[in-house]
């Protein structure tokens, strides 16, 4: 019988990394009391009195998701199947962020919606509205306990602070800034969290670099290892689809990933449009995206690279990698990668960025969850007529109460992993029907009230129906594979029958539509119209910009073609 | 919000210094003095080995303080304007009209 030695997972952290630490901590309390002081109504509270700058709320769309979960997970792609991973990224993210500004934003926007679920109500009718309110309040707090709970294990891996400790202290803190400062004060951290991020990835990189040789010495060694072709390059990227087939291989990536997961998760995701709901002018909410799609780009050279990096340097993710037995997993590829190269000082800026990232992901989804119950669920529907002061203390009650929920999912998704998987498949299923209703009422404006709601549940449907064939085998695929297909189904049965069922039931006229379908908006509703005078110059056209990061990716996919 | 200034002048100390990039601005000098000072006084052979050589809080040291600078320096160039009457009158309160019940 071989004993493995156990492999010490806790950071060497000291005194002046937690003094870093805690410096960041009261900077980030300090931003919700700076917040606090320009709140005066609901409005200001859940979406900043539409008042930020372009860059401030572009840099928060990208960090709204480059949470711990993502941090974690793509460096743990990195070291597993290498460049390939990058398709996250690019393919992934990137056409569907500028289609969003450019296309998408001029309807979001223009409607003066408050959310989503908002919008859905003007474009469709009251049910629709509801339906996407209640699942999307519901997924929000679940996918907050699971962020939550992901952060309690790597406090314990890493610090040694116990869970039970962990996941109280850190809801507690993004629930002390949410709920002084609201959106505000969430888009502000999230800035600030960026940057934070940034300055833990930018030096496990060079650092980790270093220690292989460059990149020229990462590339010898990933060739001499296990499939070590297919990591340097982007495609087919067999190793990551598990379709081994290339062309159906690339048909997955580009119509699965690229199309429907993609443009579900970006265009309709309120977390994200939230983001750019808060911009400060129309222009300021076409250029949200385009302006995050720029680091998007980008990041991946520092988040995939180090897992590259820690695939070779890191013995027992060599070991891994070989086939081997080993008491680690590629999900500690960061944290060893930390722990490898960090010197006492820096390691202490990049676990304030680890923790950063974990409450990026949570304050993301508690203020997306408090913007939808209060203005979709408790004004619209069960308590409407109030004044507005009545809603900005159900807004921060709210809050209260979703941090409250999160703290106790958290546990929830602690005792049962699996079902933390799931909730997180669930949720992404319920994105591409989404889609797939909302760009079809774009363009099709017969498409009727009725048949958006019964659209979107037939889809979300079809997609639950897709996961549990192939989880018992029905299908026998891999479950990445899986997720490409139960995404399509639900995109294509929910086209299907929202056409099928708006043939036999009336859809709003023209004039209720205007300025919420192609066909019912003049060039002004469409951003087509005259720039004004503030918005001049290339780099305010989100035409121009979303051009430039197009080219921008596709220039780096010929890097790592 | 009683104390609106002129759109022409300058905006209070306090705002500026308040502002989002002088936060960031804040942060990144902080950080980065603490560890320019540790690169300074020396990494020891160990921590210079674990970097691959890189005086790695040396370097992000000095990262960090350039970064914090130019933060400081955008927040004193663009100074933040207070938001203009008009566009504060454009923001509705109530979200979009709402057709009916």
């Amino acid at each position: 019988m071989v004993v493995l030695a156990q492999t010490d997972l806790r950071l060497d952290a000291n005194a002046l990394d937690y003094v870093l630490v805690a410096f960041y901590f009261v900077l980030v309390l300090g931003i919700g009391l700076v917040a606090r002081r320009s709140i005066s109504t609901s409005l200001d509270f859940l979406l900043s009195g539409r008042s930020l700058p372009a860059w401030v709320t572009g840099l928060a769309f990208i960090s709204a998701n480059l949470g711990a979960i993502e941090l974690i997970g793509m460096t743990a792609n990195g070291a597993q199947y290498g460049i390939p991973t990058a398709h996250y990224y690019w393919i992934g993210a990137v056409p569907a962020m500028v289609f969003l500004g450019i296309v998408m934003m001029p309807f979001y926007y223009g409607s003066k919606a408050r959310s989503v679920p908002e919008f859905l109500y003007l474009r469709f009718n009251r049910t629709t509205q509801r339906v996407q309110a209640v699942v999307f309040a519901l997924a929000s707090l679940l996918i907050a306990g699971v962020n939550l709970f992901a952060l309690g294990l790597v406090l314990e891996a890493l610090l040694g602070w116990p869970q039970s400790v962990a996941i109280p202290v850190a809801a507690l803190v993004v629930l002390s800034y949410t709920f002084l400062g609201g959106l505000s004060a969430a888009i502000y951290n999230e800035v600030l969290q960026f940057f934070v991020i940034l300055a833990l990835l930018i030096p496990v990189t060079l650092a980790g670099l270093a220690r292989v040789g460059g990149y020229s010495g990462l590339v010898e060694k990933i060739t001499a290892g296990p499939n070590g072709a297919e990591a340097l390059s982007a495609w087919p990227g067999s190793t990551l689809t598990e379709i081994a087939n290339p062309f159906l291989s690339v048909f997955g990536i580009v119509f699965g990933l690229g199309f429907v997961l993609s443009f579900g998760y970006w265009t309709t995701n309120f977390a994200e449009v939230q983001r750019a709901l808060s911009a400060k002018n129309m222009n300021s909410g076409r250029m949200t995206p385009i302006i995050g799609a720029f680091p998007k780009t980008l990041v991946p050279l520092v988040i995939v690279i180090p897992g590259m990096v820690a695939g070779v340097l890191i013995p027992q993710l060599v070991t891994v990698k070989a086939g081997g037995a080993s008491d680690v997993t590629y999900n500690n590829a960061l944290s060893l990668l930390m722990k490898e190269v960090l010197p006492n000082g820096v390691l202490g800026v990049a676990i304030a960025g680890l923790l950063a990232a974990f409450m990026a992901g949570m304050a993301a989804n508690i203020s997306s969850f408090n913007t939808v119950f209060t203005y979709d669920i408790w004004q619209d529907w069960v308590r409407p007529g109030r004044e507005d002061g009545y809603y900005l203390r159900v807004g921060r009650a709210v809050t209260v109460g979703g941090c409250v929920i999160a703290i106790f999912t958290a546990y929830l998704a602690g005792s049962f992993s699996n079902l933390m998987d799931y909730i997180q498949a669930l949720a992404s299923f319920f994105n591409a029907p989404l889609f797939a209703i909302f760009i079809f009422g774009l363009f099709y404006k017969k498409l009727s009230g009725t048949g958006g709601w019964t659209g979107l549940l037939s889809g979300v449907a079809s997609a639950v129906i897709v996961d549990i064939l192939v989880r018992v085998g029905v299908f026998a695929i891999s479950s990445q594979a899986g997720s490409f297909l139960g995404a399509s189904a639900a995109f294509i049965v929910g086209c299907v029958v929202a056409f099928t069922v708006s043939q036999f039931t009336p859809s709003k006229t023209d004039a209720e539509l205007s300025g919420l379908t192609w066909a019912t908006s003049n060039k002004e509703q469409r951003g087509q119209g005259a720039v004004a005078a503030a918005d001049a110059g290339w780099y305010k056209n989100p035409v121009i910009m979303g051009t430039l990061v197009l080219v921008l990716t596709l220039v780096l996919y010929i890097i790592w073609w | 919000m009683s104390d609106r200034n002129d759109v022409a002048a300058r905006p209070p100390l306090s705002a500026i210094l308040f502002d989002l990039r002088s936060v960031i601005g804040l942060l990144f000098v902080v950080y980065g003095v603490v560890l320019t000072i540790l690169g300074i006084i020396g990494e020891t052979p160990d921590e210079l080995a674990k970097a691959g050589g890189l005086a790695l809080n040396l370097w992000t040291g000095l990262a960090m303080l350039l970064g914090g600078v130019i933060f400081y320096v955008w927040a004193f160039m663009k100074p933040p304007m207070p938001p203009q009457p008009d566009e504060v009158a454009e923001v509705a309160e109530d979200g979009p009209p709402h057709k009916g019940h």
